[in-house]
């Protein structure tokens, strides 16, 4: 008998041998007690928070969790089923008109997660004799959409404007054309030229796909992401977001203003054949996303605590993932995975968790300790957390 | 273009990737023998279609394993 298992050979050898050094399992923390979006206990020690996605600290919101417990005495625990047959309560309804308010856009689509979004607005409007060209550093979950459909791929390189141009020009006349951005790359915290590449796409007649999943809330006026801030919303034709960054909960969602989108709820399996979210979730996403809506001195702390730890850190000699700030995601660039490890585990003992990113998830197969920040992080913890930085960078010698 | 012509442009485009110089035959594979990571695959693959103005899918991509079938697909994608 082949051992269907032993393709995983090499990735259990590299995580043995990292292991074998003693380090702690970067993978395997679990938070025993969270105190707030931005202190939790992790194994026995109260820890910072600089690795979730929580970016406008929406979990502990008390008109949030108000939102979810009515919900769970008005409609009970679940649905047990699809939104196109019993799972569609008059909460799933809310969210997605509470989308189309958020996004000033005229349809909305709710999915049971992110990454469901991408996988069935992707797979199910590019079909075969269709071309999806889109940046190389694309998130898995647009990359299992492309795979999962029947379109023609055709990747550039990453925000490269010119190679993206050159490949929409050479797609056959008459061929459908989508091309897939997204606003923050999260691996290095980077935004795209959004502005730039948008005109280049529907100069070629393509339609746009932009994932905001990391900068909704907090980036542009109204914290509808990097296409607002860039003044290019308009020209998306579909925008994929999330509930679990800074919605604060889980779910994802599909809005557009194209005439017939209403047509996805019946030819998207990914919406279809699972189950909808429960109803506590979906009360608690409207209400989130409402409130986020007015939400701009909780933006301004937020960049303010990008502009800070950024600086702290390259100030103390850390090589960072962007020379600005550019998002809530401030990316710390390690040597290798076994010092990225060391680093990872010795912030932990000083009171941080970030996240380990390291490849296939990372471009360029680097290793990057991942902070993200929060609009609820205060000033001072701002300090504190360059403070652990430093001397765990000492500690681990990667300054 | 005809085959060789096709081939030698090829075989002039694989050199700045084949960092062990091995010689370079139809049956030479792209992840095995040249070990092409997917980045330097993503470069490779743009050099040739800047070089005769082409598009290889990634669902092309995927039936290429060797440089003569790379050779056979640019030919056909060139009409």
């Amino acid at each position: 008998m082949t051992d269907l298992f032993s393709k995983f050979d090499p990735l259990i050898q590299m995580r043995t041998d990292l292991l074998s050094t003693g380090v702690t399992d970067p993978f395997g923390l679990v938070m025993e007690k969270v105190i707030s979006p931005t202190v939790a206990i992790c194994n026995g020690r109260e820890t910072i928070l600089l690795g979730t996605y929580n970016y406008m600290g929406m979990t502990f919101d008390a008109d949030v969790i108000a939102a979810g417990k009515q919900a769970f005495d008005l409609y009970g625990s679940g649905t047990t089923g699809s939104r196109v047959l019993n799972g569609t309560y008059s909460p799933h309804r809310d969210v997605e008109e509470a989308l189309k308010e958020f996004y000033g856009m005229d349809h909305a689509m709710v999915f049971s997660t992110g990454y469901q979004a991408n996988l069935g607005i992707i797979s199910t409007i590019a079909g075969k004799g269709d071309y999806i060209v889109l940046d190389i550093d694309s998130h898995a979950s647009i990359w299992d959409g492309c795979k999962m459909g029947d379109a023609e791929v055709v990747p550039f390189k990453h925000n490269d404007i010119e190679a993206m141009e050159k490949r929409l020009r050479r797609i056959p006349e008459g061929a459908g054309k989508l091309v897939i951005l997204e606003g923050v790359y999260s691996m290095l915290g980077d935004i795209a030229p959004l502005k730039e590449m948008i005109a280049v796409a529907k100069k070629y007649g393509a339609m746009v796909l932009v994932d905001e999943a990391h900068s909704m809330g907090f980036i542009g006026p109204n914290g509808r992401g990097v296409a607002e801030e860039q003044g290019c919303l308009d020209d998306v034709d579909f925008i994929i977001g999330t509930f679990s960054k800074s919605v604060g909960t889980v779910g994802g969602f599909c809005v557009s203003n194209h005439p017939k989108f209403e047509i996805m709820r019946l030819v998207c399996r990914p919406y279809v054949f699972t189950a909808s979210l429960p109803p506590s979730v979906v009360a608690t996403a409207a209400t989130s996303v409402r409130k986020l809506m007015h939400a701009a001195d909780k933006r301004a702390h937020l960049w303010e605590n990008s502009r800070t730890l950024h600086k702290g850190l390259r100030d103390a000699g850390f090589q960072l993932g962007t020379q600005e700030p550019q998002s809530a995601i401030i990316s710390v660039i390690m040597p290798d995975l076994e010092r990225g490890a060391g680093m990872w585990e010795a912030l932990l003992h000083e009171g941080l968790y970030v996240n380990l990113a390291r490849p296939p998830a990372t471009p360029a197969g680097m290793t990057l300790l991942r902070c993200s920040l929060c609009a609820l992080h205060s000033a001072e913890q701002v300090q504190t957390i360059i403070g652990m930085f430093e001397r765990a960078g000492q500690k681990a010698g990667i300054l | 273009m005809d085959r060789a012509a096709t081939a030698e442009k090829i075989a002039a485009l694989i050199a700045p990737f084949n960092k062990k110089e091995i010689a370079v035959t139809d049956a030479t594979t792209f992840a095995g023998d040249l070990e092409f990571d997917s980045l330097t695959v993503m470069d490779f693959v743009a050099a040739i279609e800047d070089e005769f103005d082409i598009i290889i899918s990634m669902n092309q991509q995927a039936e290429i394993e060797t440089y003569g079938q790379l050779v056979d697909a640019v030919v056909k994608l060139q009409g």
